[in-house]
């Protein structure tokens, strides 16, 4: 089947399977690999993007359903080398041992700033139920987005 | 050698980050060669199982199929091997029945490989197994330790009798411990189980093998925590290829903690079909296969007994473990449950006669190797649960029943280390600072009077210690050597000097989120003088770097770490002797700071970046000296390092529901010196995560037939971010004696340290509310404890 998406701002068609998932459309097709699968089964979110803006498990979309469609993957929240005020939050607060959720977490969160700008540490503890982290023990990464919401809250707008 | 520029003991921002937030991470999945296969394995449905046919017609004639190899193709190769033998207690060898690539006719557990598929996408590769046809005569089950050593228990391996790959034990002869028992005024009893775990790094295990023909030379991307390891297994001990003709790439890796430091199955068949398709094949496994194809962690039945005399002093301690090894052995697997956890019995006390005693087992499970901590977790556990409980039996107060029995302080310097009645000797330790610091952050007197009141109020509130040791900087060879390991366990550094001045290090030690190349980098800037801009560190590669023995044990920072230094100091002494011909001055009379050689007394001096330069422009040069300014060193350690800790839960117990509330989580840990304290803390987080996900949330689950019943992320509950309140961290340091950077280990001892003493926390506010229950099997879920609560209340 054919499927136009647009990814990252650039537009594609390509011909692809029924049955491919998106997730591998994103590695295999379009080699973005920082979106990464963890479980197959949707609960361990490392491959979450945003598709048409919300956040999705790209592990349980297929890539016929995302046609017609705008993804966001992690690779996209940086265009221009400058790094998402989220990215910035990770590396300030060392919100990353292994970095495999990392970019998941990173597309959940990106987009739960824009509509949470000003959470506390039990909001960001309850947007992050959809992944699963080993290293980190989320501490780091709470903090991380307790960062990012500081630093939005002094007028620095969220881009993406 | 004097710390410079103050970057050692700083927060450095890691310098790996970048390509991880931005999603330029390379794991091997992320991986394509050029005419890429793929892979897909047929595993066992089965427990237990005699293969009586494999009809491979169908899936031969599937799309995309490129070759199909079952067990009768590599029945001439050896077998995965074992790295480490331990031995009976009357001197024979441990059992050690051969693990086959593919299964060999009999599958001994649910996983077990038995036939691989190669084809043109991984899709396809995964159709076509499904057409694969295995007739299968189903055996007997067994599943539990315990019960394996019994007589009639069913065979895993025919030539094993009883299933007893060894029993082993350690310390003071048990007699002598027995009299002791006999002499004790109280005995604290405790029959538990450690139960079976999976690492479930977020990285699934994945290899990329291929074959280049022209070079007759193999190259293997894994996922794995000890890439020379891999080598030297891979190439000698399984397929008999040259060393040299098989490189090993560990590239990112996403988390290993334990389960990918082994050597696997998979990884031999992909590197020798590789060859025989002469084209690149690629596995990653799906999350299923995971739980049934990584080993697994812990699994102990133990009895576990410990004497005090009327005043609380511990006069023995007597244990029995059952510890399950799966069905074949791991990479370390003997060695688990016996020197990384019978070594561990004198903890932090002076208990005087101490005797451990454990019966390695087969059973037809996955593999049972190390996770995170391995053998020091189940020791710390048997240790801290026995003095909680100890207390409440006793009526003593737990943190005073451990300043009592505590081993006084000792630096290893001015005191000399502390002998233990089980073979190890410890280097440093200040046991009662770590304790007495942990109470003041809990405020133990306010906590007492709090949860005096709750308890009126029928509210339970609870309070659990831990105060842990552990061993790791794996290890000083010869006393490896002499506990069965079968190889070296000393590490690689090389510093390269690059004419310009810039530094290239390569390491034996492999990161998989611990962030080597910033805390490597920081000691290499701060005893060269030089900004971390200037510094790259090299991981991973066999074909990189001279050798190494890899990540695991928390040694990479004592041992590889130590090894960069060793090869640092070298690169200073070659230096000023370059720097003294070109100052015309004496060798001697030169030191090095600050990134420069000055001759002392003088401003006579020259730049790190010059001297590089002269060694590889050697214009003017020492006669007698060779050009160039680049150093390898083997570091073998004089003895493992013991950080230690105190770890204190504060849980809330819904009466109703047995729901158990964290509400507190502090951790004192004393890692020795720290580089890093931002990578240390993040260290203790994760750990302190996975020790108490095990103590509440996680469990691999076996029912009667040999399914583990819970393996996907959905069943088996892992800790989420809603889990947990912010953990309260802090350090005490007392450095290591024995290596020049003073450091220990940070990476297990989160792990070790916490599990007991959440379930302490949670036994103590059952007891605060009158059910005085010994234990609960851990996860502690909310119906295990309700149902522990509906026994009568002693009031």
């Amino acid at each position: 089947m054919q499927i136009r998406v647009k990814v990252n701002g650039i537009d594609y068609i390509h011909e692809v399977e029924p049955r491919l998932l998106l997730v591998h459309y994103l590695r295999d097709v379009l080699h973005l690999t920082g979106t990464h699968v963890g479980c197959d089964t949707s609960i361990c979110g490392a491959c979450t993007v945003q598709v048409n803006s919300k956040p999705t498990k790209s592990c349980t979309m297929f890539a016929v359903q995302a046609d017609g469609c705008e993804i966001l993957t992690v690779e996209g929240l940086a265009p221009n080398g400058e790094l998402h005020v989220l990215q910035e939050g990770f590396k300030e607060m060392h919100g990353l041992q292994c970095g495999f959720c990392t970019p998941g977490i990173l597309m959940t969160m990106t987009d739960y700033l824009k509509h949470n700008p000003e959470p506390s540490e039990e909001d960001i503890r309850h947007a992050l139920k959809g992944h699963l982290c080993r290293c980190t023990g989320y501490q780091n990464i709470v903090k991380s987005v307790q960062y990012a919401a500081a630093k939005i809250a002094n007028k620095e707008e969220v881009p993406a | 050698m004097s710390t410079t520029n103050g970057m050692i003991g700083k927060s450095v921002k890691r310098v790996e980050d970048k390509r991880f937030i931005t999603g330029k991470g390379r794991y091997t999945d992320d991986i394509v060669l050029p005419l890429q296969t793929h892979a897909s394995f047929v595993r066992s449905p089965y427990a237990h199982a005699n293969i009586s046919g494999i009809d491979l017609e169908v899936a031969k004639t599937m799309p995309g199929v490129i070759a199909i190899y079952t067990g009768a193709d590599v029945a001439a190769i050896n077998g995965v091997p074992c790295g480490w033998q331990v031995n009976f207690k009357n001197g024979d060898t441990m059992k050690e029945p051969k693990h086959p690539l593919l299964a060999d006719g009999k599958v001994r557990h649910v996983g077990d490989p038995i036939v691989v598929v190669i084809a043109e996408t991984a899709a396809l590769a995964k159709d076509a197994a499904q057409m694969v046809m295995v007739d299968y005569e189903e055996l007997p089950v067994v599943i539990n330790a315990a019960e394996a050593v019994k007589t009639g228990a069913p065979l895993v391996h025919e030539d094993v009798p009883n299933n007893i790959c060894y029993d082993w034990a350690l310390g003071n002869p048990i007699a002598e411990v027995d009299q002791a028992m006999e002499e004790a005024a109280h005995i604290t009893t405790l029959e538990f189980v450690n139960q079976r775990l999976v690492a479930n790094p977020i990285e699934p295990r994945s290899y990329n093998a291929f074959y280049d023909e022209a070079n007759e030379k193999y190259t293997l991307y894994t996922s794995t925590q000890s890439p020379h390891l891999i080598r030297l297994l891979l190439s000698t001990f399984v397929l008999g290829i040259p060393e040299h003709k098989l490189r090993i790439v560990g590239p990112d890796v996403g988390g290993g903690f334990g389960s990918k430091g082994d050597h696997y199955a998979e990884e031999a068949v992909l590197t020798w079909a590789s060859k025989n398709i002469n084209r690149p094949v690629k596995w990653t496994a799906e999350r299923s296969e995971s739980f049934i194809s990584d080993v697994h962690g812990r699994d102990h039945v133990t009895k576990a007994e410990m004497g005090f005399d009327a005043e609380g002093k511990i006069l023995a301690l007597r244990v029995k473990t059952y510890a399950n090894l799966g069905a074949y052995l791991g990479t370390f697997g003997p060695a688990v449950p016996t020197y990384l956890y019978g070594t561990l019995m004198q903890g932090l006390y002076t208990t005087p006669k101490i005797n451990v005693d454990v019966t390695g087992v087969f059973t037809n499970t996955t593999t049972v190797d190390a996770y995170r901590g391995a053998g020091r977790p189940e020791a710390t556990y048997l240790l801290e649960r026995l003095m909680d409980l100890a207390a409440l039996e006793m009526g003593k107060d737990p943190a005073a029943l451990r300043m009592k029995n505590f081993v006084p302080p000792f630096d290893g310097v001015n005191q000399p280390g502390y002998q233990t009645q089980v073979a190890l000797l410890y280097d440093s330790g200040n046991y009662q600072g770590v304790l007495e610091k942990g109470l003041k952050m809990l405020g133990y007197e306010d906590f007492r009077r709090k949860q005096l009141e709750s308890a009126q109020n029928g509210t339970l509130l609870g309070v659990g210690f831990s105060t842990y040791i552990e061993a790791c900087g794996l290890a000083p060879s010869a006393l490896a050597g002499a506990l069965g390991a079968r190889a070296g366990l000393y590490e690689m550094g090389q510093v390269r000097v690059q004419p310009t001045g810039k530094v290239s290090v390569y390491t034996g030690s492999h990161a998989h989120g611990q962030g080597h190349e910033t805390t490597f980098a920081q000691i290499v800037a701060s005893k060269l003088g030089i900004p971390i801009a200037d510094i790259e560190i090299v991981h991973g590669d066999s074909d990189s770097m001279a050798f190494g023995m890899g990540t695991y044990g928390s040694r990479s920072l004592a041992v590889g770490g130590t090894a960069i230094v060793k090869s640092i100091e070298k690169i200073i002494e070659k230096g000023k002797k370059i720097a003294a011909h070109r100052l015309e001055a004496n060798a001697d009379d030169l030191e090095f700071d600050q990134g420069k050689f000055t001759v002392k007394g003088t401003d006579k001096s020259i730049s790190f970046g010059d001297v590089a330069l002269t060694a590889y422009v050697p214009h003017i040069y020492p006669a007698d000296l060779e050009p160039g300014l680049d150093f390898t060193s083997f570091y073998d350690p004089a003895n493992f390092t013991y950080p230690f800790g105190c770890h204190i839960a504060v849980v809330e117990v819904e009466k109703d529901t047995g729901k158990v509330a964290l509400q507190r989580f502090i951790a004192v840990d004393d890692v020795g010196n720290i580089i890093n304290p931002m990578i240390v803390e993040g260290q203790i987080h994760g750990g302190v995560a996975q020790g108490i996900g095990q103590a509440l949330f996680e469990g691999a689950e076996y029912d009667s037939n040999g399914q583990l019943t819970n393996a996907t992320y959905m069943d088996y509950c892992m800790p989420r971010a809603d889990d947990f309140p912010m953990f309260e961290t802090a350090n005490q340091i007392t450095p290591c004696p024995h290596n020049p950077l003073g450091v220990k280990g940070a990476g297990e001892a989160g792990t070790i340290g916490s599990t007991p003493a959440v379930v302490n926390a949670v036994i103590n506010a059952l007891w605060s509310g009158g059910h005085q229950v010994k234990d609960i099997r851990m996860p502690l879920t909310s119906e295990r404890v309700w149902r522990a609560m509906q026994a009568p209340v002693n009031e």
